[in-house]
Parts: C-alpha cells; sequence; structure tokens
C-alpha cells in the first residue's frame, strides 16, 4: 500500500464512520457536528483528486455556511433529547427494513453497472478540480447550465425574502 | 531517508517552521494582551498596567498564572465533551490561519533554501476564508454546551454576525482577486513587491470593507455583542473558568493578529519595505528585514484594533445587522463592479 492508498482508507473510514453517528446520536446538535466531519472527509478525499478548489469550496460553502444555519436553527428550536417525539417500534421496524432494502439495491446496481468494469480512480491526477481548468470549462462549455442554475438561486432568493417581509 | 515517499528532512524543516510561527504568535498574544491594557490606559488618561516588573511588562506572565491557577469547573447540566470542545476549537481555528501567510522571502541555511511560509497552497485566500468561517463554531458549540440561557443566546448572536459579515467580506475579497488573478498570498505579495503600489491603491475601498468585516469577524468592539457584558453577562464564556476562559479570550488576540496578518500581506504589501531595493543586499538579510517589516504592519493594524476599541461605544444589535446587510453587502456589490468595470476599459 503506498500513502495514497493509505489516505484513502482512512479518509474512507473515517467519513463512513462520522456517517453513522449521524444517523444514530440521538441528540440534533451531535448529529449536525457528526455531519460538518463527514464534510471535511469529502474534501480530503477531494484533495485526493487534486480538486483543491472543490476542496475548499465544500468547506466554506457546506461545512463553513450551511451547517452554521443548521446549527442556528436547531439551538433557536431547543431541540433536546427529551422533547423529541419516540416512534413505535413497528415504525422503527419498518424503516430499518425498508432503508436496508434500499442500500441492497443500490449496491446490486453499482456492481451490475459495465461501465465500472475494470476502472481505476484517477488519484492525484487531472486539474478538472483547479481553479483555472474548472473556471474556463464553467464559463465555456457549460456556459447556459451555469446561468441558468444561477437564476433558479437568484428566484429563491427572491422568494425567500418576499416570504419573510410577509 | 524518507517515510512514506516524503522527504525526512522537509519534514523537520515544516515541523520547526510552524513550532516557531505558533509559539510566536502566542508570545505575541501574550503581549497584546497587556498593549490593550496600556493603550486603554493611555486613552482614559491612567497610568494601566504598572506593578509588575519594570513598566508593568510581567503583567501578562502573572495574567496567565492566576488564569491557569483558576479553579477548573464544568457546570453539571453542561454537555461535557462539547463544553470542552468549544474553546479548543475556538483557539485551534485561530491559530491555523498562520499556515498560509508568508512571513517573508526565503532564506538559505545550512544549504537548504527554505522559504518562509508553512504552505503555499494556491488557494491560500479561500484557506482563510475557510478557517474564518470555522471560527464561529468555538463560540457556538461552547454557548450552547454550557445550558446557559445567556450563553446560547450570545452564541445565536456570534453566528448570525458572523454570516453576516463574511458574506461582505468575501465579495470584499472577490474584488481584489479580480485585480490580482492569483489566490495565492505568496504570489499576491510578491505582485506587490515587484510592481510599484500596493494593493491598497488599487482597493481603497475594497480595504475598509475587509477592515471593518474583519473587525466583526474578530468580535472586537464595536461589534462585540456577543460578549455584551451589560445585556448579556457575559456572553458565550460565562460559565467558563480557569485556562478554557484564557482560551476564548487568547483566541481572540490570536485572530486579531492573523487578520493584521492578512490585511498587510494583501492590501499593504506584506514583507515589503518601501522604497528599499531588496535585491541590494543579502537575501537572507533581506528575508529578516521583511520579517520584521510584516511585523511592525502587523502591530500598527493591532494597535488600530485597539485605538478603535477604545474609542468607539458598542452598536445596537438592529445597527449592526443594518451595516451589514444594508451598508456593507451593497458597497461590496458596488466595489465588484467597479472593480470589473476598469478592469474591461482597460483591456
Amino acid at each position: 500500500m503506498n500513502t495514497l492508498e493509505i489516505l484513502f482508507y482512512a479518509l474512507s473510514a473515517f467519513a463512513v464512520i462520522c456517517a453513522s453517528m449521524v444517523l444514530i446520536s440521538k441528540n440534533p446538535i451531535h448529529s449536525v457536528l457528526w455531519l460538518i466531519l463527514v464534510f471535511f472527509a469529502i474534501s480530503g478525499h477531494y484533495i485526493l483528486l487534486n480538486a483543491q478548489f472543490l476542496a475548499i469550496v465544500n468547506i466554506i460553502v457546506y461545512a463553513g455556511a450551511i451547517m452554521v444555519l443548521f446549527l442556528f436553527v436547531i439551538m433557536l428550536m431547543n431541540v433536546k433529547k427529551d422533547n423529541e417525539p419516540q416512534k413505535k417500534l413497528l415504525t422503527k421496524f419498518i424503516g430499518v427494513l425498508a432503508g436496508g432494502s434500499l442500500l441492497t439495491l443500490l449496491i446490486a446496481l453499482v456492481k451490475q453497472t459495465s461501465q465500472l468494469e475494470g476502472k481505476q480512480v484517477l488519484m492525484k491526477e487531472g486539474t478538472i478540480g483547479l481553479i483555472h481548468p474548472l473556471g474556463k470549462a464553467l464559463f465555456t462549455d457549460y456556459v447556459l447550465p451555469f446561468e441558468i442554475s444561477s437564476v433558479l438561486f437568484l428566484s429563491a432568493m427572491v422568494g425567500a425574502v418576499i416570504i419573510g417581509k410577509k | 531517508m524518507t517515510i512514506l515517499s516524503l522527504d525526512l528532512g522537509f519534514i523537520i524543516e515544516k515541523l520547526i517552521m510552524i513550532a516557531i510561527v505558533v509559539f510566536a504568535s502566542l508570545g505575541i498574544a501574550l503581549y497584546t494582551t497587556f498593549g490593550e491594557r496600556k493603550v486603554a490606559a493611555i486613552l482614559q488618561d491612567r497610568p494601566g498596567p504598572s506593578r509588575a516588573g519594570p513598566f508593568g511588562l510581567l503583567q501578562p506572565l502573572a495574567d496567565g498564572l492566576k488564569l491557569i491557577m483558576k479553579e477548573e469547573i464544568i457546570p453539571n447540566a453542561a454537555s461535557k465533551w462539547l463544553f470542552i470542545l468549544g474553546p479548543g476549537l475556538a483557539m485551534t481555528a485561530s491559530l491555523m490561519t498562520c499556515a498560509v501567510i508568508p512571513w517573508g522571502s526565503a532564506v538559505d541555511v545550512f544549504g537548504r533554501h527554505v522559504e518562509l511560509q508553512i504552505a503555499d497552497v494556491n488557494i491560500g485566500i479561500l484557506y482563510v476564508f475557510a478557517v474564518v468561517s470555522m471560527g464561529v463554531y468555538g463560540i457556538m458549540i461552547g454557548g450552547w454546551a454550557s445550558n446557559n440561557k445567556f450563553s446560547l443566546m450570545s452564541a445565536l448572536r456570534a453566528a448570525s454576525q458572523a454570516i453576516s459579515y463574511e458574506l461582505a467580506m468575501g465579495l470584499a475579497l472577490i474584488a481584489l482577486l479580480m485585480t490580482t488573478g492569483s489566490l495565492s498570498l505568496k504570489t499576491i505579495v510578491e505582485q506587490q513587491v515587484q510592481g510599484n503600489y500596493w494593493n491598497v491603491v488599487y482597493q481603497p475601498l475594497g480595504f475598509l470593507i475587509f477592515f471593518i468585516t474583519a473587525m466583526a469577524e474578530c468580535n472586537r468592539t464595536p461589534f462585540d455583542l456577543p460578549e455584551a457584558e451589560n445585556e448579556l453577562n457575559f456572553g458565550y464564556h460565562q460559565e467558563y473558568s480557569s485556562m478554557k476562559l484564557g482560551f476564548y479570550l487568547f483566541a481572540e488576540y490570536i485572530n486579531m493578529i492573523m487578520s493584521s496578518a492578512i490585511m498587510a500581506s494583501m492590501y499593504f504589501g506584506g514583507y515589503d519595505l518601501p522604497f528599499f531595493n531588496e535585491a541590494s543586499v543579502a537575501p537572507n538579510i533581506a528575508a529578516l528585514i521583511g520579517v520584521g517589516t510584516l511585523l511592525i504592519k502587523i502591530v500598527l493594524f493591532i494597535f488600530l484594533f485597539m485605538w478603535i476599541r477604545w474609542t468607539i461605544p458598542r452598536f445596537r444589535y438592529d445597527q449592526l445587522m443594518g451595516l451589514g446587510w444594508k451598508t456593507m453587502i451593497p458597497l461590496a456589490l458596488f466595489n465588484m463592479l467597479l472593480t470589473g468595470a476598469v478592469i474591461l476599459a482597460k483591456l
């Protein structure tokens, strides 16, 4: 195993553990904090893929801004372990069954796809995640989808302001 | 010898540099607290700390000793791990910024060419921005884990303040990046060393916005609403004692040093000494002069922070939000449009 592989498996294990802790934690605040760690692990993966710009933007936008808002809302609502609605055992059981079947289905699908056969992840290669190639690609090849999605964001913002004014 | 295909000498070099930068920041922060009390004393026409040692110079050591000796209290109803994590996070986030600041040009020691920067990543500014946005977690987690209404309220205030001012800060940065064309702090400083003018000449409005938002991000008066003592008792660190409280207080001073270093590097030429040709002296001496220049710039910025703190009273909460959303963000957008128009006209 070389350094890259060790880092890859360590980061993956970290991400999976943190993601399970998001689900297991009873306290919503703890869940959010674990989720922040998941984002850090994913940023680590981006760095392994030589996409430093994506890595840091992932931290700024998700871990730095959106998760702060999550924490903010949960703290404002003052959700506690004690007053969280308790689900019935049957509901829990059905939930586990449904989720488990979905997971099995997804894994089976990924295993069957012919496009992924014999392919390896390109580590520490490629330049699309760096800022200059990414900017060029976004503003030349993908300029229409990029602008349309920015209009979508703008309309969401205007909508939020209008709802807030009511 | 190599460990995991990394050069051992390189690792040792970086570890030494990290140790120097971290301990130097802590030492400067220690004496910044002393400086703050002295500046406050001068502005308020009183002598200030003068008993411990000559001119009261040992006062910070006495303060530190007092903090360490205090009893460590964790409230019964507090969430224990998060209560401990809070001050640690605040301190880590404020120290992490120093990784991308170029402290000087390169020196040659023991046959090695050493760049006086811990990591020259090509997204340096975004890294700083990411660490700044992490800084608020220390306050939020600490405030929430204390299980105290005042602490929680102060944590919420800190979060909303940080989010509001981060936006204007990012917009001011974008205008600067449009003129420099690079995200690496080293490149930005080198451009100013080579070029005729510092970036503040091209971006005066951007600098003003960045300075005000940096003050807000550091929770300095007039933006210190998260710890407004006459409304919230003591703010988010009310339940803290001993060195955990010390960490929160210290993190504020380290934040101040780091944001001064960032402002000096981005807008005021970093380690560039004006009207001085670095090529006329030996590279090592030029590098030392550069480090000294940067330190002087940092001290001047810190003095400016203190001067403002002891001159201007605290904002009201609605004034703070109004300033952030209705003045800073439109101004920053205008600055961005203006910069873009000038760049287009020059093409």
